[in-house]
């Protein structure tokens, strides 16, 4: 690997040097493309999984549980063996779309010119700003993962009196996280009737430690002038609208924001690249090339995933059509959309382009809970694929296979759907 | 011994303290907070407004027009960012439309050029998400935007720059008058002297005022709470657009900002504590004029909310005048909207006339009007930006992605006049944090930087001041 070696034109330029970049820029090295490189802003590799000290990572892919440090290092690892170039402390300020990339670090402003162009910059946390959740603007409230870095990466304990809303996975390992270094989590407060986060870290993080999960709960006020000092949550009705009476206050001196992630696109967007309204990121086929010939997308930046194996899974498949298409050129298309019917958030990839060999899998998240459910895939009036479920929860993504021989029977544009009560 | 201190650091007390520094007078600046644009000038709309809107003859009208006439110059040799975007008051009902002809007859009355009533199709045309509902609008080509705490940091740096003195944490808490002027003592028992005071202390200058014996007039305060659109949005509507007055006041605008945000709000109630706290109520009324004004609005893009506190007094006019209980002891109170817009001439009336007339003014020779033209690093070409880079790598950093601020304008924040001692004072310097992940990402690296800069441990780095500390000792 070159560290910190950057020339100006690559074949391959990979934005972002996290789980996704890493994933994308060896599969592309390992289906035959030579010239890469990978930019990151930070001082070193790894992305957000630098401070997920917490365990759990890699049990799909490598059937053990690693932390995030040790996923991410057997990526750099293999990374090292080939002779991949990355340039670190280097930040992306603009991308076009004949692939010029204008970076900046140290030594300047750069244009570097690339063949192909694979976007992975993950996602960043929906901060207390864009709830309009009324009160004070005290210090003491951060996002989950800001407090996640104050206490992993520089070792400083945000507060020691802790409401945390949202049920998102990172809130969930935060409230764990904070017990164990002697904080008192108070409650955590769910707007949705329904956990956003995986099962397991609802019973490690919550339940293990007797912390209490409010659901249908949302913040209410917030107190306090230089120092937050208390919090007051209350129920939501059906319509998310607070109920009267039902408040409860919490003295505590510091609210953890866990509400969502949001694929990261500044840079998809200064290139004019199409993005899906459904999952905030650029709009992929099933390769995970964008609409723009020759620029492909994987991981975070695309669908926020649950489990970082996955991250891994997406991105090799668009570092190898990356490759394919440096080695290859462009090719035509032949596509139809896919659209997330009755019950479905939304589906990945966007588009399936019938020249592509191979099956697709589906990506896809329920909009609430549901029980005894079908999940059908339909084209032209006809169920394609199909799975049933005991129980499905937007908390968990789900997948469906579409076979080859059916993609290339396709003629209309396929819906995902979700029906009750089977 | 001062020739004159200025009792706080708003816009108000900063620009006029920007005049006095164009002379011989040994200045200072005392301000109660950790930073200076902090009170009313922290959080406003950000309107250069035209003057149509004060009543004839008002010492409102008369400094509205001036300021409006003086803006542009002000922020080009600050280095602030100021837009003639024009502004327009929309009618909804014929009621409405009469009143834009009173509008109209007062602007002119009062010196407000250009002024035009626009038809339904004109008003479209200008601006096409307005609501289907609107019937026309009074346009006023002379209105623009401005960043309110950027201008009153600017003129605090520019008279640091040109010797005057700032005092934070400075909150005066006894004035004793002696026989050259005054002793100014602080609630942590700091004591300056001083010939002359100014007060433009905001919301607490009637306690000032009270401390030399004035008891001529009383302040009050009312919130006004705001809403953020994501730069994103920054095309949605390109003028200020109001409602057509009622006794109420202005009510709601929707507006950009200079840093191309969408601005909506404010809501107006009465606060006789200047808390800043957003309500429920206040938000959703907020959301539902501006609903009223505009088609789809796109509230999904919300980056932030809050309020800001506009004090009033119960003359309803600007006071600007010397004390009526003692002479070398300037009042500059109930300085409401459009007292943004009217800051530059109230400064220059304040100091030419008042202070004229109590000590000699002797222009400065070597007094330099401008602050540093690169403040923007992202406003730069990109061989400006290598040059600069090249001279300091650490403007080669990003600290904050969303607003592409670097390492280097921060650091710069932290040394240059008037210093940032917190991350608010960073934030409002720099915009670093200012974007859609409110500093989720670069929080944590700000504190480093700040506890690096100002050779202090994380722990003392603060949001705010004192007793807003960020993290609380170390981990296990």
């Amino acid at each position: 690997m070159g560290e910190n070696k950057m020339k100006l034109n690559y074949d391959i330029v990979v934005i972002g040097g996290g789980p996704a970049g890493l994933a994308a820029a060896i599969s592309a090295y390992d289906n035959g493309a030579r010239d890469i490189l990978v930019i990151e802003r930070e001082k070193r590799l790894g992305g957000i999984l630098r401070q997920c000290i917490h365990n759990g990572f890699g049990l799909t892919r490598f059937k053990e549980s690693l932390s995030g440090p040790e996923y991410s290092a057997r990526f750099i690892e293999e990374l090292k063996k080939r002779e991949i170039d990355v340039a670190l402390e280097t930040t992306v300020l603009s991308l076009t779309q004949d692939k010029k990339v204008q970076v900046i670090n140290e030594q300047g402003v750069f244009t570097i010119s690339a063949k192909a162009v694979i976007l992975a910059m993950g996602c960043r946390e929906r901060s207390r700003g864009a709830l309009n959740i009324p009160g004070s603007r005290p210090a003491g409230i951060y996002s989950a993962g800001t407090a996640q870095k104050y206490i992993n990466l520089n070792g400083y304990m945000p507060g020691k009196r802790v409401v945390i809303l949202g049920s998102g996975d990172i809130g969930l390992i935060m409230a764990r996280r904070m017990t164990l270094e002697g904080a008192k989590v108070l409650a955590v407060s769910e707007i949705m009737p329904y956990s956003s986060g995986l099962k397991r870290n609802i019973v490690q993080c919550l339940n293990d430690f007797d912390i209490p999960l409010y659901l249908s709960h949302t913040i209410t006020e917030i107190r306090g002038d230089k120092r937050v000092t208390g919090v007051t949550i209350s129920q939501v009705d059906e319509n998310k609208r607070p109920i009267k009476g039902t408040e409860k206050h919490f003295e505590c001196d510091t609210i953890l924001f866990s509400v969502g992630l949001i694929p990261e696109n500044e840079i998809t967007k200064s290139a004019n690249i199409p993005l899906s309204p459904r999952t905030r990121g650029a709009v992929v086929y099933q390769n995970r090339e964008t609409l723009v010939d020759g620029i492909f997308a994987c991981g975070n930046t695309i669908q926020v995933h649950d489990l970082v194996d996955f991250v891994s899974e997406e991105s090799e498949i668009a570092g190898k059509a990356a490759a394919t298409y440096i080695l290859e050129g462009a090719k035509e298309k032949d596509s139809v959309a896919t659209i997330n019917g009755n019950n479905i958030g939304y589906v990945l990839p966007h588009r399936i382009d019938k020249n592509q060999k191979g099956h697709v899998k589906l990506f896809f998240r329920v909009t609430s809970t549901f029980r005894n459910c079908v999940i059908n895939v339909v084209s032209g009036g006809e169920v394609i694929a199909s799975k049933k479920r005991n129980i499905a929860v937007p908390g968990e993504m789900e997948t469906l296979i579409l076979t080859q021989d059916k993609i290339a029977l396709l003629s209309d544009d396929i819906t995902v759907e979700l029906k009750e009560g089977v | 011994m001062f020739d004159v201190i200025v009792i706080g650091g708003g816009v108000i007390g900063g620009l006029t303290l920007r005049e006095l520094s164009k002379y011989n007078l040994n200045c200072a600046l005392v301000e109660a907070q950790n930073d200076v644009a902090i009170g009313q000038s922290r959080a406003n709309s950000g309107i250069v407004h035209a003057g149509y809107d004060a009543k004839e003859g008002s010492l409102k009208a008369k400094f509205n027009v001036l300021g409006n006439k003086m803006m542009p110059r002000v922020a080009k040799e600050l280095g602030v960012k100021y837009r003639n975007n024009g502004s327009l008051v929309v009618a909804f009902t014929n009621e409405d439309l009469v009143t834009l002809q009173t509008l109209k007859a007062r602007g002119e009355t009062n010196g407000v050029e250009g002024l035009t009533i626009l038809s339904k199709d004109e008003l479209r045309a200008k601006e096409p998400n307005i609501s289907d509902n609107a019937l026309g609008a009074l346009y006023a080509p002379t209105g623009g935007i401005i960043c309110p705490y950027e201008l009153t940091i600017a003129s605090i740096g520019n008279a640091m720059d040109n010797g005057a003195k700032l005092y934070t944490n400075f909150k005066v808490s006894e004035i004793v008058k002696n026989q050259d002027g005054f002793t100014v003592v602080s609630e942590k028992g700091q004591a300056l002297d001083c010939k002359v005071i100014i007060n433009a202390s905001g919301l607490s200058c009637d306690k000032i005022a009270n401390m030399v014996g004035d008891y001529s007039f009383k302040m009050g305060a009312r919130k006004g709470e705001y809403i953020l659109l994501d730069k994103e949005n920054s095309n949605f509507v390109s003028h200020t657009l109001f409602f057509t007055p009622t006794k109420a006041g202005k009510g709601i605008l929707v507006t950009q900002t200079v840093d191309n945000n969408i601005l909506l709000g404010p809501t107006s109630t009465e606060q006789a504590d200047g808390s800043t706290v957003t309500s429920e109520s206040g938000l959703a009324f907020v959301i539902q004029k501006v609903k009223e004004m505009v088609k789809n609005p796109p509230l999904f893009n919300t980056i932030t909310s809050f309020a800001g506190v506009r004090a009033y007094c119960d003359r309803h006019d600007f006071i600007i005048e010397k004390s009526s209980a003692c002479e070398n002891f300037i009042n500059l109170a109930g300085i409401e909207s459009p007292g943004l817009t009217s800051a530059p001439a109230i400064a220059e009336y304040v100091v030419k006339e008042l202070i004229g007339s109590l000590l000699p003014l002797e222009e400065k020779a070597d007094f330099n009007p401008e602050r540093a033209p690169d403040y923007f690093f992202k406003n730069l070409t990109n061989e400006e930006k290598t040059q600069l880079i090249l001279k300091n790598p650490l403007y080669g950093k990003i600290v904050c992605r969303c607003e592409e601020i670097t390492e280097g304008e921060i650091v710069r924040a932290i040394h240059e006049n008037p210093p940032a001692r917190d991350l608010d004072a960073v934030k409002r310097r720099t915009r670093a944090s200012m974007g859609r992940c409110q500093g989720g990402f670069c929080q944590p690296r700000i504190v480093e930087i700040l506890a690096r800069e100002l050779g202090v441990d994380m722990t003392e780095v603060t949001k705010s001041g004192e007793g807003s500390e960020l993290v609380w000792g170390k981990t296990k």
